[in-house]
């Protein structure tokens, strides 16, 4: 029983790492944090589903696509959602522009795919002890943490990316692209999304309700973790999987939701600013 | 207050913010005659939408002032909506307690869904917008998971049968006109609500919240208020809906439809009561006409909140408010009166001397205070200069607690100022303005002035939902003396024109008349002078000046040193966070360091 609530619980806590990554990524290039991140990762289950299970297509192939198609949806958001609001007073604008697209892409896949989970195909045809539905999501968040701290500490693109994140003005007072750069960023944000998805696709399986509950927990590890801050995260993550599963095994699935609302609700009310972050605004 | 003193053509004011009454009442009007003669038209399947519209109004209008109004973003007020359908269903099977009568059902529903609205709504308190946002999202959920799980009460994937309300209000028609009563109510109490002093404070907490702190605005308590109404009829609405559907599951109380209730609100208006109204109708109206539509419902719903907020921010509210689309005259002239000042502060408390002594405050290793001592006496005029950064509105935030000092006091006739309950200085009679004016741009001028008065109206939210003779008072005294105070500073005739269509200057005129609201015994003007001409500036020295004669206290912060040496009886010069000098104009004017660091040759 521990065996199966710690495989699962990290598992899906590395799923949860991802999507709170997937707001950071976002948060870091626009100041804003999107709704879509969620749906991101239900689209990459689907889309996963849609070309390997449906279409056929070789498991790489449709890897790349799927990963490809989070990546446009984030440029979507950033053109539709958040370029139009960024330079608006009014900063409740952005919760609402990136509502409002997060909901239009849930319904378009309730109708267009399925209201009803659809399978999500095995990947690989081995069988070891250790099932891949549970070390797949554990692959995609290791590598992606390591793929983002070497992008950000090894290569240009990526200190121009901390640059922007840090003082956006400063960043184009030095002459930085700072639209592409945050185009880069969505898109980026859209494939680590999308590979959420993909790699935890065969345990939350490919349906459009998965976003809601994706960006619901996904943000608990952010608002946890501290805004912009991926340790964080990766560790708020695993802990509300671990959670999340004890949980589940001690007073039953319904119960486990609740107290994971109830804990969210407790610490953010004691620290909005986050276990492991410290904000100080100007306000007058 | 005396308002015999005041010119008789002031003190009714016919271009108020609300224009003329019934004009405004006539849509409502319109709609309750429809809503009546309703039966006569339409046949059985559209009473049922009819009265699905009435259902979804009464949640959405108490919604309407925690979204539309204080503009927090609530969207999963469904939650609401499931728990008051199950409560009263719950109830009025008898499946935990003896089967109880229907009304008795819903109004205890409406207890335990105030309660609940509160827990919603609490964190909005601490949390910004997207974790609010989030957390209702989060609360949503679960409501609907715990319903599926606890079987043993709500019946779990099966559900549970609604309440039959009994005779007149059994039949079709007979619940259709309970629903639109009902609706009706809520309608009446809301617009009583927005018309009121809590209605203006709600949107000053959402449009310029510091404002509303320093007019005395106490936020928590405020929207605590208003989310235990939202919530009382967001489950009255629920035991409506119970009964309509007459058999509820969780599957009844998606996502789509708190959508649904939170996007009628924006796509009416915020800060509007008919808009929102429109926008209900139209949601539940809308999918009927084509069936199709129906699947893609919420999808459209998405393309409208983009929509709205993309292209038309304000909403229907914004298109149906013709009176705004005409255009202003273009030379206007700021003409102060201050004669008017005598009866509009009439004699303000005499609180003795605001002092800081010795007062300290650093960020981090930067020193922004250091040591400043600082005296301000009733009637006396005292400016406070200075080159960028040496601490003037570090000063004054410090006085109105936004910042804490780390060491020395800051006391009010020998009391010492407490730090961060900024709201407790409007109480004390310490009002302020803004370097930016913070201004609700979508209230009109009169409206935004009456901000400066909140605290002084009697009447509780309660006598203001049912707009009972304390409430009505509270309104015509704030009403004419908001009058006065832009009469007094010149700007009585752009009193009904929303605020965000005025020049900057006049904008800095309206913040003054709102802190003169509060009858200030100490007023903090911060660089009230910027961005004026230099006729404006000189007309709002002598205003200035008689604001001090009529006996308030008066701090300016300014970089015009003539204003502050025209007016000021006495004048503080900061460097880097320490007094340069202090002293009156005429020395400070002689003083050979300040002349060398700030003045020039």
């Amino acid at each position: 029983m521990v065996e199966s609530i710690v495989s699962t619980g990290l598992a899906v806590g590395c799923i949860y790492a991802l999507i709170a990554i997937t707001y950071n990524v976002m948060f870091s290039a626009s100041r804003v944090f999107s709704f879509t991140a969620g749906t991101l990762g239900m689209i990459g289950g689907v889309l996963g589903s849609l070309f390997i299970a449906r279409m056929g297509m070789p498991v790489a192939a449709g890897f790349l696509l799927a990963l490809a198609g989070g990546a446009v949806l984030g440029i979507v958001t950033e053109i539709v959602a958040v370029r139009p609001v960024l330079k608006s007073l009014d900063q409740h604008l952005y919760v609402l522009s990136t509502l409002a697209l997060a909901l239009m892409i849930q319904q378009f896949t309730a109708i267009e795919w399925s209201t009803e989970p659809q399978p999500f195909p095995r990947l690989f045809d081995i069988a070891s002890g250790f099932d891949q539905k549970f070390w797949l999501p554990m692959l995609a968040c290791a590598a992606v943490i390591v793929g983002l701290e070497l992008l950000y500490r090894r290569t240009l693109v990526g200190h121009a990316f901390l640059a922007i994140a840090e003082d956006n003005f400063a960043a184009r007072a030095l002459g930085l692209p700072e639209r592409s750069l945050r185009m880069a960023s969505f898109a980026l944000a859209g494939a680590i999304g999308a590979l959420a998805g993909f790699a935890g696709g065969e345990m939350l399986l490919a349906f459009f309700a998965n976003a809601p509950m994706l960006t619901f927990y996904g943000f608990v590890p952010v608002a946890l973790g501290g805004m912009g801050n991926n340790r964080g995260a990766v560790v708020a993550g695993l802990l509300l999987g671990l959670f999340q599963q004890a949980a589940n095994f001690l007073v039953g699935g319904i119960f486990a939701s609740v107290a994971v609302f109830t804990v969210f609700i407790i610490v953010l009310l004691a620290r909005p600013e986050g276990l492991a972050g410290a904000t100080l605004q100007r306000r007058v | 207050m005396d308002m015999e003193a005041t010119p008789s053509r002031l003190s009714r004011p016919n271009a108020t913010g609300s224009a003329s009454p019934s004009g405004a009442a006539l849509p409502f009007l319109a709609l309750l005659l429809l809503g009546i003669l309703f039966p006569l038209f339409g046949g059985g399947y559209w009473g049922v939408i009819a009265t699905r519209a009435c259902v979804y109004w009464v949640l959405v209008s108490g919604l309407n002032l925690v979204v539309g109004f204080g503009g927090q973003i609530a969207i999963g007020w469904v939650a609401l909506l499931t728990l008051g359908a199950y409560t009263t269903s719950v109830l009025v099977a008898g499946n935990v307690t003896p089967a109880l009568p229907p009304y008795l059902a819903l109004a205890i529903a409406a207890v335990v869904g105030a309660i609940f609205g509160l827990i919603v709504g609490l964190p909005a308190l601490r949390l910004r917008t997207f974790y609010f946002a989030i957390t209702t999202l989060g609360f949503a959920t679960i409501v609907t998971q715990v319903a599926l799980a606890w079987q043993s009460v709500t019946g779990g994937g099966v559900g549970v049968a609604g309440p039959i309300f009994p005779e007149p209000f059994a039949s079709q028609w007979g619940f259709y006109y309970f629903c639109f009563g009902l609706a009706a109510i809520c309608t009446w109490m809301t617009a009583n609500v927005a018309a009121s002093r809590f209605g203006r404070a709600l949107t000053a907490i959402r449009d310029a919240e510091v404002a509303a702190e320093a007019s005395g605005i106490a936020k928590p308590a405020l929207l605590a208020t208003v989310f235990l109404f939202s919530g009382a009829v967001a489950a009255v609405a629920g035991g409506l809906f119970a009964a309509l559907q007459s058999y509820i599951t969780p599957d009844a109380f998606t996502l789509d439809l708190s959508i649904l209730f939170f996007i009628a609100i924006l796509i009416g208006g915020r800060g509007s009561i008919l808009g929102p109204l429109l926008g209900t109708i139209l949601l539940t109206v809308l999918p009927e006409f084509a069936a199709p539509l129906v699947a893609w419902s919420t999808f459209l719903y998405a393309v409208l909140l983009l929509v709205i907020v993309l292209v038309i921010p304000g909403g229907i509210a914004e298109i149906l408010d013709f009176r705004n689309r005409r255009p202003l005259e273009s030379d206007r002239a700021i003409i102060p009166r201050p004669e008017l000042l005598e009866p509009l502060l009439n004699a303000p408390p005499n609180a003795g001397a605001l002092t800081l002594e010795r007062v300290d405050l650093s960020f981090g290793g930067v020193r922004a205070i250091d040591g400043l001592d600082l005296e301000i006496h009733p009637g006396q005029v005292h400016g406070l200069i200075g080159p960028n950064g040496s601490g003037k509105t570090t000063t004054l935030n410090v006085i109105s607690g936004y910042y804490a000092q780390q060491r020395g006091a800051i006391r009010l006739n020998g009391a010492v100022l407490p730090p961060f309950v900024r709201h407790v200085r409007a109480n004390m009679r310490i009002a302020r303005t803004f370097q930016t004016p913070r201004i609700v741009g979508s209230a009109s001028v009169l409206e935004n002035v009456m901000i400066g008065g909140t605290i002084d109206g009697k009447g509780t939210f309660v006598e203001s939902l049912l707009s009972l003779p304390r409430h009505r008072r509270d309104e015509t005294m704030l009403r004419d003396t908001a009058m006065l105070a832009l009469a007094a500073v010149g700007l009585e005739r752009l009193a009904a024109v929303r605020a965000d269509r005025l020049q900057h200057s006049e904008l800095r005129f309206t913040e003054i008349a709102r802190a003169l609201m509060l009858r200030p015994a100490f007023l903090l003007l911060d660089e009230p002078a910027a961005g004026l001409s230099a006729e404006e500036i000189e007309r709002l020295g002598a205003l200035i000046l008689a604001i001090a004669r009529a006996g308030t206290g008066v701090l300016v912060v300014e970089h015009h040193p003539d204003l502050i040496f025209d007016i000021c009886h006495r004048v503080t010069v900061l460097n880097l966070g320490r007094i340069l000098a202090a002293g009156t104009p005429a020395e400070i004017r002689a003083h050979r360091e300040v002349v060398n660091a700030y003045l020039g040759a």
